[in-house]
C-alpha cells in the first residue's frame, strides 16, 4: 500500500531523513520508535506533504502512485491521514463545520456530490459515540481550549470521519491519561481493517499495549536502524535506545 | 471652481431653498465659517497623515440635492435585511424616498431630520441636542453642519424597547453627487434600540459622502449601532460619529468596511456618567487600492467606566489601512477599564497598514491595555487544514473567516449576522461550504 524508498529530506538545508526504506501493506500496523530528534515527526510531516520540508532524494508511493508532486490536501484526498502531535487551534470554526468542509472537499476531489445532511449527522453521531465524545463538544471551536486528551481524541474522531487508507498517528499517546488512552486506542482498533493500515509513531511502548503492532522499526539519526516484531518494543522499553547506536 | 469654492458660493442658494428657522441659520453660518477657514483636511494635519482626499475632491460633484430620483425596490432590496421587519429611513441622492421608507411616530420617532429641523414641536429637542456633541473644530463636521438638512431623526422615549431594527440607507445614483447626511439619535432612559446604517451608490460614478451622526444615550440606555460599508469602488466616505453616554448606558458601534474607495471613520465616544460601557468593534476586509482609516476616540471622563475596542483587518493587493485609537482618561476617571485590540493580516507585500494606539491617561488607578498585531496567516494552521483535505484557497478563507469571528459573533441581530457572514465569504472569494 505505502512504499517509502530511500527517502531523504531536509529543512533549511539540514538533512533530517537520511535514507528511509519502509513498506506498509494493507491490514498492517507499524510502529516507528526512536529517541527525540531521530526524525520521527519529520517522517510523518514529509509523508503528509508539509512544504516546510524538502525531499531531496527518494520516493513515497501510495498504491503505485508517486506522491512527490501532490499538495497536502491531494494526499489527504488519496487517503493519507496524519494525527498531529500538536493539533492546531482554529477559533471560530466548529468541529462539526470543519469536518463537513473536509469531508465534502474530499468527496468533491473524488468526483462525488456533497454528503447529504442527514447522512452527515448520522456519521457524526456514530463516530462521536465511538470516541465517547459529547455532542456539545462538536459545536465548540476546533481545538480551542481543548485539553491535551480532548485534542487527541478529536484527532481520532476526525480519522474516523475521514476513513483514511493510511493513518499516521504522531505521538498520539502524549498528553493522554489512561482512560483517554483506552478510548483512543479502542477507536483506532475498531477503525482498523484489512483494507487500511496504521503507522504509530511513539517514543514510549505504552500505546503499543493497546494498539498492537505487526512490525516495530527503530528510527535513529534519520535512518531505520532496526526492525522487529512487537517484542522489540518491550526490549526498547527495558534497555532504552543507546544499545542500538 | 474647486469644490471648496463651490461649497462656499452655493451656500446662499442652499439656505434660500430650505425652510430655515433663525437658530439654525446662525448655526449653519458659523459652521460654514469654520470650514471656510480650515478648508478640507490635508495630509499635513496629524489626524489625516495617512489619508488624502485630494484625488477625491478633484471630481466635479453636484452639491445640492435634486428632486427625488426613482429607484425600484427590487433593485435595492438586497441592501436591506432579508427576513426581518424593520423601520426604514431611505434617501436617494440626499432626498427622502417615501416609497422605500417605513417610518413611525407611534410611541417613538423614526423619521426625517428635515421635519425635525423645521417643525415647531421638535424645536426644543433640536435646541437641546442638535450639533451639541459634534466637534466644533472639525472642518468636515462643520461643513456637514452648514449644509445639514436631511437625514434620520430617531427619538426613543424613556423605557421603550424598540422591537424592530431601524435601517438608515443613503443611496446615490445617476450623477456624481456629494451628499452630507445628518443623523440625530436620542435614546431615553432604559430604552433599547438597534440601528443599521449604510451608504450605497448605485452608479459607478464618483460619489462623496460626508456624514455626521450624533447619538445621545441617556441613563441605562442600550444602543447597538452597525455601520455596513460595502460600497462600489467609485465611492468615498467620511463618516463622523459622535456619541454621548450617560451613566450605566451601553453603546456599541460595529463598523464593517468591505467596499468603497476611501473610507474614513471618525468615531468618538464621550462618557458623561459612571459605570458606562462603550464598545467599538470593526472588521475591515479590503483589496485592490482600497483605503480604510479608522480614527477612534474614547473619552473617559467619569470613574468606573469601561471601553472595549476590537478591530480586525485583512488587507489584500495594494490596499492600505489605518487604525488610530485614542483613549483619554481624565484625572477623575479612576477605575477606568479601557481595552484596545487591533489585529491585522496582510495578504501581500504591497498591502500596508499603519496602526497607532494613543493613550492619554491622567488618572492613576486605571486598567488600560492595548495591543496590535500585523501578521500573515498561520502556516501551521494552513497545513493542518490541508492535511484534512481542505484545499489551500479554502483553508486560507476559512482561517480568515475564523479571524473575523470574534467581532462577527457579537452582532446582536441574527439576520444581519447572516448577511455579514455571506458578505465576508463572498469578499474572501470562496463559498465556505457550511451552514453557520
Amino acid at each position: 500500500m505505502l512504499q517509502i524508498k530511500n527517502l531523504h529530506a531536509s529543512v533549511e538545508d539540514k538533512e533530517i531523513l537520511k535514507g528511509i526504506n519502509l513498506e506498509v501493506k494493507a491490514g498492517e500496523v507499524h510502529a516507528i520508535m526512536g529517541p527525540n530528534g531521530a526524525g520521527k515527526s519529520t517522517l510523518s510531516s514529509v509523508i503528509a506533504g508539509n512544504e516546510n520540508f524538502e525531499v531531496t532524494e527518494g520516493e513515497i508511493i501510495l498504491e503505485g502512485e508517486d506522491l512527490a508532486d501532490l499538495a497536502p490536501e491531494e494526499r489527504a484526498h488519496k487517503g493519507i491521514f496524519l494525527s498531529f502531535q500538536y493539533p492546531v487551534e482554529i477559533p471560530g470554526v466548529s468541529v462539526t463545520n470543519f469536518m463537513k468542509t473536509a469531508i465534502n472537499e474530499s468527496r468533491k476531489a473524488n468526483g462525488l456530490e456533497d454528503m447529504p445532511a442527514n447522512e452527515m449527522l448520522k456519521l457524526i453521531k456514530e463516530k462521536a459515540e465511538l470516541l465517547e465524545i459529547d455532542r456539545k463538544f462538536l459545536s465548540r471551536s476546533l481545538n480551542e481550549g481543548f485539553s491535551g486528551g480532548e485534542k487527541k481524541r478529536n484527532e481520532i474522531f476526525q480519522m474516523a470521519m475521514l476513513n483514511p487508507k493510511i493513518a499516521i498517528l504522531d505521538e498520539t499517546d502524549s498528553g493522554l491519561d489512561i482512560d483517554a488512552l483506552r478510548i483512543v486506542s479502542n477507536g483506532v482498533n475498531k477503525l482498523k481493517n484489512e483494507n487500511n493500515a496504521v503507522v504509530v509513531i511513539t517514543h514510549y511502548q505504552r500505546l503499543l499495549d493497546y494498539i498492537v503492532p505487526d512490525f516495530v522499526h527503530v528510527l535513529h539519526d534519520g535512518k531505520i536502524v532496526k526492525t522487529g516484531g512487537k517484542e522489540l518494543a518491550l526490549e526498547l522499553e527495558e534497555k532504552g535506545y543507546d544499545w542500538l547506536k | 471652481m474647486d469644490l471648496k469654492e463651490k461649497l462656499l458660493s452655493s451656500f446662499l442658494a442652499f439656505e434660500q431653498k430650505v425652510d430655515i428657522n433663525s437658530t439654525l441659520h446662525d448655526v449653519r453660518t458659523d459652521a460654514l465659517k469654520v470650514f471656510e477657514n480650515k478648508g478640507f483636511p490635508t495630509k499635513k494635519e496629524e489626524a489625516w497623515k495617512y489619508t488624502s482626499l485630494n484625488a477625491v475632491l478633484a471630481n466635479d460633484f453636484n452639491i445640492l440635492p435634486k428632486n427625488e430620483t426613482a429607484v425600484d425596490w427590487k433593485d435595492v432590496k438586497k441592501y436591506f435585511l432579508n427576513d426581518v421587519d424593520t423601520y426604514k429611513v431611505v434617501f436617494i441622492n440626499g432626498v427622502f424616498s417615501s416609497h422605500l421608507s417605513s417610518t413611525t411616530h407611534d410611541g417613538l420617532d423614526v423619521c426625517l431630520m428635515s421635519s425635525a429641523l423645521t417643525k415647531p414641536k421638535y424645536k426644543m429637542v433640536i435646541d437641546t441636542y442638535f450639533n451639541q456633541i459634534a466637534n466644533k473644530e472639525d472642518s468636515l463636521t462643520n461643513l456637514n453642519t452648514a449644509y445639514s438638512l436631511e437625514g434620520a431623526y430617531i427619538n426613543i422615549p424613556k423605557s421603550t424597547v424598540v422591537q424592530k431594527p431601524i435601517e438608515i440607507l443613503y443611496f446615490t445614483t445617476g450623477a456624481s453627487n456629494f451628499v452630507q447626511p445628518r443623523n440625530l439619535v436620542i435614546v431615553g432612559e432604559n430604552a433599547h434600540v438597534q440601528i443599521i446604517e449604510r451608504h450605497q451608490s448605485l452608479s459607478e460614478l464618483p460619489m462623496l459622502t460626508n456624514s455626521v451622526t450624533e447619538i445621545y444615550a441617556a441613563k441605562r440606555a442600550i444602543v447597538d449601532y452597525y455601520k455596513l460599508q460595502n460600497d462600489l469602488l467609485t465611492a468615498d466616505l467620511v463618516d463622523n460619529t459622535y456619541i454621548e453616554q450617560k451613566q450605566e448606558s451601553r453603546v456599541s458601534v460595529h463598523t464593517f468596511s468591505f467596499g468603497g474607495n476611501i473610507t474614513r471613520n471618525n468615531l468618538n465616544f464621550y462618557q458623561k456618567g459612571e459605570r458606562i460601557d462603550s464598545t467599538l468593534k470593526g472588521i475591515t476586509i479590503i483589496g485592490e487600492k482600497q483605503h480604510v482609516d479608522h480614527y477612534t476616540l474614547v473619552s473617559h471622563e467619569e470613574p468606573n467606566c469601561e471601553s472595549h475596542q476590537n478591530y480586525k483587518g485583512i488587507y489584500d493587493d495594494r490596499s492600505t489601512g489605518v487604525f488610530n485609537g485614542k483613549i483619554y482618561v481624565d484625572k477623575i476617571a479612576q477605575k477606568t477599564d479601557a481595552f484596545q485590540q487591533n489585529n491585522n493580516i496582510l495578504l501581500t507585500d504591497k498591502a500596508t497598514l499603519n496602526t497607532k494606539p494613543q493613550l492619554e491617561i491622567f488618572a492613576d488607578d486605571v486598567k488600560c491595555s492595548h495591543g496590535c498585531t500585523i501578521g500573515q496567516l498561520d502556516e501551521s494552521a494552513m497545513f493542518y487544514m490541508q492535511q484534512r483535505g481542505i484545499p489551500k484557497k479554502e483553508a486560507k478563507a476559512l482561517l480568515m473567516y475564523a479571524f473575523t469571528d470574534e467581532v462577527l459573533s457579537s452582532v446582536a441581530i441574527p439576520d444581519l449576522q447572516l448577511k455579514l457572514q455571506k458578505l465576508i465569504s463572498m469578499k474572501l472569494g470562496v463559498n465556505i461550504g457550511f451552514d453557520i
